[in-house]
């Protein structure tokens, strides 16, 4: 189910068309290797905008361009041996994350549009999703006040917030619970190369493993109000209670309010 | 691109999605438009499963239901659902719905031991009136219909209708009674009046919780949402879970308290001691709104009265007797700490925190219990020895103060107590054991006096005459009696709608299965799904099912809901409600009523029991109209398109009038129109204001000026306290049958799974009951985990395989088997005893034993 944007096959052969002849001959020899290994380990993230892996392998001529323009040295391009598709690019997120230029220098030059040139915002890139993967020795889960990938996320705030939850264990804290929203995630990596673990409890993995998926039998009910700003069935009409003087109940809110509640 | 990659996944789920459902979505649209602007029509309705009563909105499209969500705008659940609530969209759609009606023929002729064949409702309401009409010859008592706290409101009123004054019999149960009638019996002797004091913001406003036999964080989930959120972010709550055996709700728990079953009667006992001798109680709300009373002891276990057990009884009924306060703390003295933890295992230091929670002046307690409590051949007691504990500390009717009967069904409060379809009630607490009420209901449905049959079969103290000419005689008949008349050939015609009986019966060997079996009787059975029940039936009617029908539930906090219809049953499929009135079209007053009767209303001869109950100028009364929101959109009614007039407001409207034109006040509700327009209201509802706490003034409107707390049920404005020992339970492990076995629920499934066990992600989640067992009790008999084993009773047997490492963590001694699988029926093992004062079946203890398979 997972689809990058995709070209439409026109379009590929005219992409394909600015390639010499020679060039997309040898591509095509060295892509019938990359059939072999066409699932990709989970550490291995491609560069930011790539097309679906499967496309990627057709339309990947193992250039190097890319690499060559990472101003980082972050990419590099898989060797014989190597679980990723011989000759194409990738980087590993705990070894060094993207760094997610703003000119995006990597995809600008790449022949075929197996990156797509055109990519615009960096913000937008879906190269992975990070997920919180060991709750056991997260930091943060634990009670402890790290929030480190929370910090060093360039989308702070949106790719990873902090959600609060009581701390049963010291009954006067909380927990503040790092949570990853896919939607902004870029899958750079910068969290999980940050994490102080010895081994990282956030890890950034391809979103075909990273995500699971809500039944669309099912909305969000609070969701589907906030998109239309408001009830999508009719409000009640105003009710009225039974009350002490002095007391007030907010039907959706607070419930009862008055002088003693609650001590 | 205007689609990211994400957005784009999202948009071909929907796709995918519809189609499945069978409707074509154009992805550019909803790529372009969104989700919330597909075409998809939403309303809101009640959740279709347990009295939580969380409100969804129901999404239609092409005429079928393609999705559900919470509604973020329902006070109860804000949003959430639980995973039963999540797959709504799914129950309606399970491949084998009925689609016509079906009677077992060899032939083209009805026969009992013949083959299902399709057959018109014309011909199956005739068959039906034929065996119905001979068998009502009998007496009151031949003929009996089953119902359900799954009924909408004016299902159950329709067919109490149908069978107190057409048929003039008072065989009329609800599944309620194997759910709640513990319940009710204790609101009746303690307060007078049924239902809930409190309300869900009890959930907020408590200290500290105890559970006394509810496993709420599976049967009630969002409850165990708020219930959790309150002990999780309030200072020193507390949470105290008494069950016997470990649960998910101990989880939670500050203070677990595994006890011996039936215990609970001491351990309730022994707080009341510890109040009593700690002086601990408000003796001021004491004096001014309390009564002491002793019930008889040693009553019986509800068994057929040739069983042994019944033969050995001493004591009989319920009747209180007035005593002192010295005579009630005496009568607990005995249960002391030492005595209630030695009698129920639990530990001294448990024990005793909990009893000084409850008499801790400073503390809010809310007391929840559901099946554990209720299912119980004491439950009426222990009912009571829990509100003899909350009304000795004035711990009663205030926020957060609250002993709270959680209901298990979506409407057993709101159509079987409310409506009062159970053998002995009328509507709004009336009562057909009082003559002066049963001739309030006469005059409300415009019959002559002495048309519903009295408990005792006489009005003003002669004898009612039945069809047969002969006296009316004793007329009350409890579910679980039904089937052991059915058994006896003594009832001969049984209609079951709206449950699973013959699943959920207990004793399915000895008396269900041959009852329903038995040559002499014709039993019909309404569903939308071939149910074990309907396989056992002579006659199936394929039945529109949940919103495809107009609607309206009451949940546990004396919440009502109303819904419209969403959309059409599939084929013939008609709601419960049209069946009941299609029904009476076939029966003529003269084939049921007497001649003494007919002459007292000679208008009313010879005209069909539809003339006489709906046509009546009162349910017909609104004319068709067409149903809209207040968006404009447009939803179909299936009985009014069927009846001619808005069947379901002159139902709701008609039965109203019990609420305000007798001498019980506290049942109000709101008009018709007004719970459309709103997410649920609180009855009672004076002068369009809701009640949430009910007995306290400020809160009740029915609570005079400076009365402070009024019991206003009882005539003296006083509750009862009401003392009982502890007894042991009829049945007991011994050393053949060593094991306790306890039945309930499990999250996934409702009741007998008809519906969520055809969606197939429940099923997959929990596909088959287990055997929920002690790894030491498995090893001592040499299972193993995963392995398939027998439960062998005195009655029957199952198999299953055991569980060790499940969600339900047995002590050693019990066995905990859930009740939903229809592929391993537990009800043939266990045993049918019932609490002789509430008839309630006691599912929670037998003794079996567990063998290799």
């Amino acid at each position: 189910m997972t689809r990058r944007k995709q070209l439409d096959r026109r379009e590929f052969l005219t992409q394909s068309g600015r390639m010499v002849g020679g060039v997309s001959i040898f591509g095509g020899i060295i892509g019938l290797f990359g059939k072999q290994a066409a699932s990709m380990p989970a550490y291995a993230i491609r560069p930011p905008s790539a097309l679906p892996e499967e496309e990627f392998l057709g339309a990947c001529i193992r250039c190097g361009m890319c690499v060559r323009d990472c101003p980082y040295d972050i990419l590099h391009l898989a060797e014989l041996q190597e679980e990723v598709a011989l000759g194409t690019p990738y980087f590993v997120a705990h070894e060094i994350p993207c760094e997610m230029c703003e000119d995006i220098p990597c995809v600008r030059n790449c022949p075929t549009g197996a990156l797509d040139r055109d990519m615009e915002d960096i913000e937008k890139a879906e190269m992975g999703i990070a997920v919180l993967v060991d709750h056991e020795t997260c930091l943060n889960i634990l009670g402890l006040r790290c929030d480190i990938c929370y910090r060093v996320c360039p989308v702070m705030d949106e790719a990873i917030s902090l959600e609060r939850i009581p701390n049963l264990r010291t009954g006067s804290h909380a927990i503040f619970v790092p949570t990853v929203h896919s939607d902004r995630c870029t899958g750079c990596g910068l969290c999980e190369h940050a994490c102080p673990l010895p081994v990282a409890a956030i890890k950034v993995l391809p979103e075909t493993i990273a995500k699971g998926q809500l039944g669309e039998h099912y909305r969000l009910g609070w969701e589907e109000k906030e998109k239309i700003g408001g009830s999508l069935v009719t409000p009640d009409k105003e009710h009225e209670y039974n009350l002490p003087e002095g007391f007030q109940y907010d039907l959706t809110g607070e419930g009862l309010t008055g002088p003693s509640v609650d001590n | 691109m205007s689609m990211n990659r994400r957005e784009f996944i999202k948009t071909n789920a929907i796709a995918a999605a519809a189609a499945t459902a069978g409707v074509t979505i154009p992805t550019v649209t909803l790529a372009k438009d969104g989700m919330d602007k597909d075409g998809i029509r939403w309303d809101k309705a009640a959740c279709r499963f347990c009295g939580t009563g969380c409100s969804v909105l129901i999404g239609t499209k092409g005429g079928k239901v393609v999705a559900t969500q919470g509604d973020p705008d329902a006070p109860v659940n804000k949003g959430l659902n639980c995973i039963k609530g999540y797959f709504l969209s799914k129950i309606m759609y399970g491949k084998d719905r009925l689609t016509k009606p079906l009677l077992r023929k060899t032939n083209g002729k009805y026969d009992k031991n013949g083959e299902f064949e399709e057959i018109s409702w014309d011909e199956a309401f005739k068959t039906m009136a034929e065996k119905w009409v001979a068998a009502r010859k009998k007496g009151p008592k031949g003929v009996g219909m089953f119902g359900s706290g799954q009924w909408t409101i004016w299902e159950g009123y329709a067919a109490q209708k149908l069978l107190k004054a057409g048929f003039r019999s008072n065989s009329l149960e609800p599944n309620a009674r194997h759910c709640m009638a513990s319940a009710v019996g204790s609101f009746m002797r303690t307060f007078g009046i049924d239902e809930p004091m409190g309300c869900y913001d009890d959930l907020e406003h408590a200290d500290a919780f105890v559970l006394w036999g509810s496993n709420m964080s599976e049967m009630h989930p969002i409850l165990w949402s708020r219930l959790t959120d309150t002990r999780l972010t309030k200072k020193d709550s507390e949470v105290h879970v008494l069950s016997t055996f470990k649960h998910r709700s101990c989880d939670l728990a500050d203070n677990e308290l595994i006890f011996t079953p039936n215990t609970d009667l001491a351990i309730a006992n022994y707080i009341a001691n510890h109040i009593i001798q700690t002086k601990a109680y408000d003796q001021a709300f004491i004096d001014k709104n309390v009564n002491f009373k002793k019930t008889p002891t040693d009553i019986g276990y509800g068994l057929r009265a040739s069983h042994p057990l019944e033969k050995k009884k001493t004591g009989k009924g319920g009747k209180l007797s007035g005593i002192t306060f010295d005579e009630y703390a005496k009568s607990v003295a005995p249960y002391t700490l030492e005595h209630a933890s030695e009698i129920s295992g639990v530990p001294k230091t448990r024990l005793k925190k909990l009893a000084e929670l409850y008499a801790n002046p400073n503390k809010k307690v809310t007391s929840f219990w559901t099946m554990g409590m209720n299912q119980h051949t004491r439950g009426v007691w222990m009912n009571s020895l829990v509100y003899n504990i909350h009304l000795m500390m004035g711990k009663i009717s205030e926020p957060g103060n609250s002993p709270f009967s959680l209901t298990g069904q979506p409407s057993a409060c709101g159509t079987a107590r409310e409506v009062g379809t159970f053998t002995h009630r009328l509507p709004a607490d009336y009562v057909v054991k009082k003559d002066a009420h049963c001739k309030f209901a006469e005059k409300i449905w415009k019959l002559p006096a002495g048309t519903i049959p009295r408990a005792n079969g006489k009005t003003d103290g002669a004898d009612q005459t039945d069809i047969s000419g002969k006296p009316m005689g004793k007329t009350m008949i409890h579910a679980v009696a039904m089937h052991r008349a059915l058994n006896d050939g003594k009832m001969n015609c049984f209609w079951v709608m709206c449950n699973n009986n013959l699943q959920a019966a207990a004793n399915f060997n000895e008396e269900s299965l041959p009852g329903w079996r038995n040559p002499d009787n014709f039993i019909t059975v309404s569903d939308p799904y071939p149910t074990i029940s309907a396989m056992g039936a002579d006659m199936i009617l394929p039945t529109s099912m949940w919103v495809e029908k107009e609607g309206a539930y009451g949940n546990s906090e004396r919440r009502t809901q109303f819904w419209r219809q969403q959309t059409k049953g599939p084929g013939e499929s008609k709601s419960d409600l049209w069946q009941v009135m299609e029904f009476a079209k076939y029966v003529k007053t003269d084939d049921v009523w007497d001649a003494t009767l007919l002459a007292a209303a000679p208008e009313y001869k010879g005209k069909t029991l539809y003339d006489v109950l709906y046509a009546n100028g009162q349910v017909d009364k609104f004319p068709a109209q067409q149903i809209t929101d207040p968006e404009g959109n447009v939803y179909g009614n299936d009985e009014m398109d069927d009846c001619g007039y808005y069947v379901q407001k002159g139902l709701f409207e008609e039965y109203r009038r019990f609420q305000f034109e007798g001498p019980k006040k506290g049942h109000e509700m709101a008009a018709f129109e007004d719970y459309h327009a709103s997410r649920g209201i609180r009855w009672p509802v004076i002068d369009g204001k809701e009640t949430l706490w009910r007995y306290r003034e400020g809160y009740d409107a029915l609570v005079p000026k400076g009365a402070g707390v009024k019991f206003y049920g009882k005539p003296d404005g006083k509750a009862n306290i009401i003392t009982a020992p502890y007894e042991p339970p009829p049945e007991s492990p011994d050393k053949e049958y060593d094991l306790w076995l306890s039945t309930g629920r499990v999250l996934e499934h409702w009741h007998s799974a008809s519906m969520t066990r055809r969606v197939p992600e429940l099923y997959k989640a929990m596909p088959d009951a287990v055997i929920y067992m002690h790894p030491a009790d498995a090893k001592k008999r040499k299972l193993r985990r995963g392995k398939y084993a027998k439960v062998v009773s005195r009655r029957g047997e199952i198999m299953a395989r055991v569980e060790t490492r499940g969600r339900n963590k047995p002590p050693q001694g019990l066995i905990f088997v859930p009740w939903f699988d229809a592929g391993r029926l537990i009800n043939k093992v266990t045993l049918d005893a019932t609490d002789p004062l509430s008839k309630e079946t006691d599912y929670k203890k037998c003794a079996v034993k567990v063998v290799k398979a």
